[in-house]
């Protein structure tokens, strides 16, 4: 997919939660703008509410979340009821940072897509959205 | 000297100074000389501010910690005294760093998690009963709230009888940089340095052994800048402060010498070393010619050189052991006063009592071990080392005065301008890695196969310690004055909305066991909530 094609996927880049740590969030905005997309950053401290609000009124087509203090079992199981409620489901939803491998499947279990845990290569991200984006989309 | 040879590789440092592969006397003397060097315990302090340093006492251990309640912190904290640590670094959980009580519909899932929590003067009572403030001086790391959890730690210091105008102790309450890194800002940025202001101040006048401020550069590295920018920031930063508090009429002698730093170690190690040794002597410079300072204690850039958690990495954690025993090192070598650790797990949880253990011990071992205490400023006199120094403190001076060209770092702050540019170096330093371009143990060169690769153990987050918080909280609410503490929060009020320093009213309020949450809002009423710019 070229970045053409990219400029037409918006993302929402959302930092739920009381965590302050916004460097990898921001990191991964930039490269999802170098990467064609058209992207949203939510600023700090997010609730559940604001991230599916926010979602729906810019009708993106990712989700992604970046969480650094622990909590991010918790708030994904809350943005999942309103991820359904406001009709969501379809859209990509990804999750980075301190998220460790032992919550990767009770988290696959919740709806996400794509766990980016600190480490993964910038380009791996931009990829999955190209791969995964559109497919969702259409089906 | 020029030992350059074409076929070799060019290096450049982090701070975008060009390493040669030898370096002579001339060296030395093109990049100024020694004069700038000086004597320890001399202006301008760049071999260290004390005479002495290590030989008479070495360097404070203060492992950051707290979790849970104030109960299983003050068993950790006992811990980790019982086991040679001198010095306590208190980590609160995010709702007390952004003015919320326990029961807060957002601190859900939060209380008790990367801190303890705290919400009213009981739990700062509980946390520290049985240790002697006298002998372990402790350092409260807090910003948004910091002003309330002075006045809290005030108050309980002098509910057990010390006397607070003799108590030694350390609180972060560097605001400014919580807007580039970190984020637990709570009012927005004028109202904010006035509270900075507001706590100096009182210090000054109340509690003058007190250091209300560690300025940080650390948080602002950890963000993405380089480490000529880190200390550059921090004294923009810290001037900001300065400037507050002069502006209100207290002389620069009356409160210089009680602002402390707080830096980064991971990097290079020769470069981390001269950057210390020529912040030293660029803020000694600062605070002389700048403010006019008479009193060399005013000088003193008195710093905690520790952490190191932006050089950690996920993957084979072990290594960060290694890792931490470098950045010890480097800070030992850099005449810090104080010390603390990442531990090797941080990168994935806060530290077990093991990991923590091993923080400490680490930093034992160069004390007792390997000789670091045995002579003042031991990299003095290398031709690299003073050649380094002398361009890092070039190099800072330059960085300044770009900041003041652009309007200032309040000004940039405000507007997101340096949050901007803070975090496109650190997409450039993420882009670097993922190419290979700049090497890193284990995530770009010298990995294991995944199925070697494996996480560390969690500290456990109980549900149960927030629980029993909620319920502290509630029998604080029903058993407390609620008339007294009305009367009090009033008072906040009026001295928010008239300009007072709030610092009296707090620490009255904290008294009549008002709450962080119920405090925080009264002053959110007057100077209302930050507004994050989301500039790229």
């Amino acid at each position: 997919m070229s970045a053409s094609d990219n400029s037409k996927i918006k993302i929402l880049v959302g930092k739920p939660g009381l965590d302050g740590h916004d460097v990898g969030a921001k990191v991964v905005v930039r490269a999802l703008m170098d990467a064609g997309f058209e992207v949203i950053y939510t600023g700090l401290r997010k609730t559940p509410s604001e991230i599916a609000q926010q979602a729906l009124d810019e009708d993106v087509d990712v989700i992604g979340l970046s969480s650094l203090a622990g909590s991010h079992l918790l708030f994904c199981k809350k943005l999942k009821g309103l991820i359904d409620q406001y009709g969501l489901k379809e859209k990509l939803w990804l999750i980075g940072g301190c998220v460790p491998k032992k919550d990767h499947a009770e988290l696959k279990n919740i709806g996400l897509d794509g766990i980016f845990p600190n480490g993964s290569k910038l380009e791996d991200i931009i990829e999955f959205i190209e791969k995964n984006a559109q497919v969702k989309e259409v089906a | 000297m020029d030992g350059s040879s074409s076929d070799l590789k060019k290096v450049v440092n982090e701070s975008g100074i060009e390493i040669q592969p030898l370096y002579g006397p001339e060296d030395v003397e093109e990049s100024g000389g020694i004069e700038f060097i000086g004597e320890p315990g001399g202006y301008p302090f760049t071999r260290g501010i004390h005479k002495e340093m290590y030989r008479k006492r070495p360097w404070t251990m203060r492992q950051y910690a707290g979790f849970g309640n104030p109960v299983d912190t003050n068993k950790r904290f006992k811990y980790l005294i019982e086991n040679g640590q001198t010095g306590l670094n208190v980590a609160f959980d995010l709702p007390t760093q952004t003015g919320l009580d326990s029961d807060n519909i957002l601190a859900e899932g939060e209380v008790g998690r990367v801190g303890m929590a705290i919400d009213s003067l009981r739990d700062m009572e509980i946390a520290f009963d049985g240790i002697d403030l006298e002998k372990i001086t402790v350092s409260l790391t807090i910003n948004g709230s910091a002003a309330i959890l002075i006045a809290m730690y005030l108050a309980m210091a002098e509910k057990k009888g010390y006397d607070v105008s003799k108590l030694r102790g350390t609180a972060q309450n560097d605001i400014l940089k919580e807007f580039v890194g970190r984020g637990t800002w709570i009012y927005p940025v004028e109202p904010s340095i006035k509270l900075v202001g507001d706590t100096i101040e009182y210090c000054a006048q109340n509690a003058p052994k007190y250091s209300p401020v560690s300025v940080c550069g650390y948080h602002i590295r950890e963000s993405g800048c380089n480490p000529a920018e880190e200390m550059a920031y921090a004294f923009c930063i810290a001037k900001a402060y300065a400037d507050e508090v002069k502006a209100r009429g207290l002389d620069i002698d009356e409160f210089a010498g009680r602002l402390s730093y707080n830096l980064n170690l991971f990097g290079n190690i020769f470069e981390q070393v001269a950057k210390f040794r020529a912040g030293r002597g660029l803020w000694a410079k600062i605070i002389k010619e700048e403010y006019d300072a008479k009193d060399p204690r005013s000088m003193w850039l008195r710093m905690i050189a520790g952490g190191g958690g932006g050089g950690l990495t996920f993957e084979q954690p072990e290594v960060n052991i290694v890792r931490g025993a470098y950045y010890a090192l480097i800070s030992a070598l850099s005449g810090t006063q104080t010390m603390a650790l990442c531990s090797y797990d941080e990168a994935y949880t806060i530290p077990t009592e093991y990991s923590a253990r091993i923080s400490l011990r680490t930093m034992q071992l160069l004390v007792e071990e390997m000789g670091l205490c045995d002579t003042v400023d031991p990299m003095a006199g290398s031709y690299y080392m003073e050649t380094l120094t002398n361009q890092m403190r070039s190099k800072m001076e330059e960085i300044m005065a770009e900041i003041d060209a652009e309007g200032g770092v309040v000004e940039m702050i405000k507007a997101g301008e340096l949050q901007n540019k803070v975090s496109g170096q650190a997409y450039q330093m993420q882009k670097d890695i993922d190419s290979g371009e700049f090497p890193k143990v284990g995530v770009n060169c010298y990995r294991v196969d995944e199925e070697e690769e494996h996480e560390v153990e969690f500290h456990p987050y109980d549900g149960k310690d927030a629980e029993l918080q909620v319920e502290s909280l509630n029998e604080i609410r029903a058993s407390r004055d609620q008339a007294a503490v009305d009367k009090c929060l009033a008072q906040l009020k009026a001295d928010a909305e008239a300009g007072k320093n709030v610092m009296p009213a707090l620490v009255e309020a904290v008294k009549s066991y008002a709450t962080v949450g119920e405090m925080t809002d009264t002053m959110v009423e007057i100077f209302g909530r930050y507004e994050e710019p989301i500039v790229f």
